[in-house]
């Protein structure tokens, strides 16, 4: 486990560089091939407006597994993750054009804690709108 | 209608193990873009001192997510899966997983709440790899959301 970022190099408020991820129908039936969640929600329109959904969202679990992106490309090393958390607040909507949709994700240093390690907190919008809450991570650091 | 309180606390057998190949780890890094070559490539890996190529963080979900099925569908529980959406998600990690992991999964539910009519439960999965050790856990908060009313 050895993370690029040094632990002495960053401060509370340390801010980590923010990413945009996109993401279209045709992400999402990668995601649900790779693992393994055919839940229709995520690529039948119809089916999603049958539940109450305004079109096909993302699955939560792509929106996390990008999120922490921007954590372990900061660190360099994923493997430096010690742990990570979100709430699925609100959905990322897909809609079935060009462009899709977008999540993007910003961290900052919350805390530094023992051994090495920082907490990052994350924040994610598509659409203007917070898509995850209490999203943070926590990592060990060189 | 409310989940048994009496599963509080319950474990269910370890499921079988899961064995993860460099092939899959690829397929999900591509899955969701992300080109670090620390899943690739062994011999990065290797620079960051990690035996073999290593799994992104949430790869190991798609395990513990199948393994939290065998409590979600036990029917005594009474859950209505067809009202579930994912409430919250944490991990916790001993290490990462890597590739040649043979992954074995012990869920137990550790709460369930009844909130305005929506039951919430709250499953924790223990990974452990061939070797018994300690890989990471997951937690995963689902929520039945309360029955429309007809």
């Amino acid at each position: 486990m050895t993370a690029k970022i040094s632990y002495a190099d960053v401060e509370v408020g340390t801010e980590l560089p923010a990413q945009t991820f996109p993401v279209t129908r045709a992400t999402l039936v990668q995601y649900a091939g790779a693992s393994g969640d055919f839940n229709p929600i995520h690529w039948n329109e119809k089916f999603a407006k049958e539940v109450g959904l305004p079109d096909v969202i993302a699955h939560g679990m792509f929106t996390m597994a990008e999120a922490i992106r921007v954590v372990t490309d900061w660190a360099g090393d994923p493997g430096a993750v010690v742990e990570y958390g979100v709430r699925f607040t609100r959905p990322v909507v897909v809609p079935n054009d060009d462009r899709g949709a977008v999540i993007e994700v910003s961290g900052k240093v919350a805390a530094k804690l023992d051994d090495h390690t920082v907490r990052v907190d994350l924040t994610a919008t598509s659409a203007g709108q917070k898509v995850l809450g209490m999203s943070r991570a926590v990592v060990r650091l060189g | 209608m409310a989940l048994d309180q009496s599963f509080v606390g319950r474990t269910y057998p370890p499921t079988e193990p899961y064995e993860v190949g460099r092939e899959k780890i690829r397929e999900f890094a591509e899955a969701v873009g992300d080109a670090n070559p620390a899943y690739t490539d062994v011999e990065a890996a290797k620079e960051l001192g990690h035996p073999d190529v290593i799994a992104p963080p949430t790869f190991v979900f798609a395990i513990t997510f199948k393994a939290a099925g065998q409590v979600v569908a036990d029917p005594r529980l009474g859950l209505d899966y067809t009202r579930v959406v994912h409430g919250d998600q944490k991990f916790a990690y001993n290490r990462p997983v890597r590739a040649g992991d043979r992954l074995t999964v012990t869920s137990t539910i550790e709460t369930i709440k009844s909130m305005a009519g929506n039951d919430i439960l709250d499953i924790r999965g223990e990974v452990h790899d061939q070797d018994g050790e300690h890989v990471v856990t997951a937690w995963t908060k689902l929520v039945a959301r309360a029955a429309e009313e007809a």
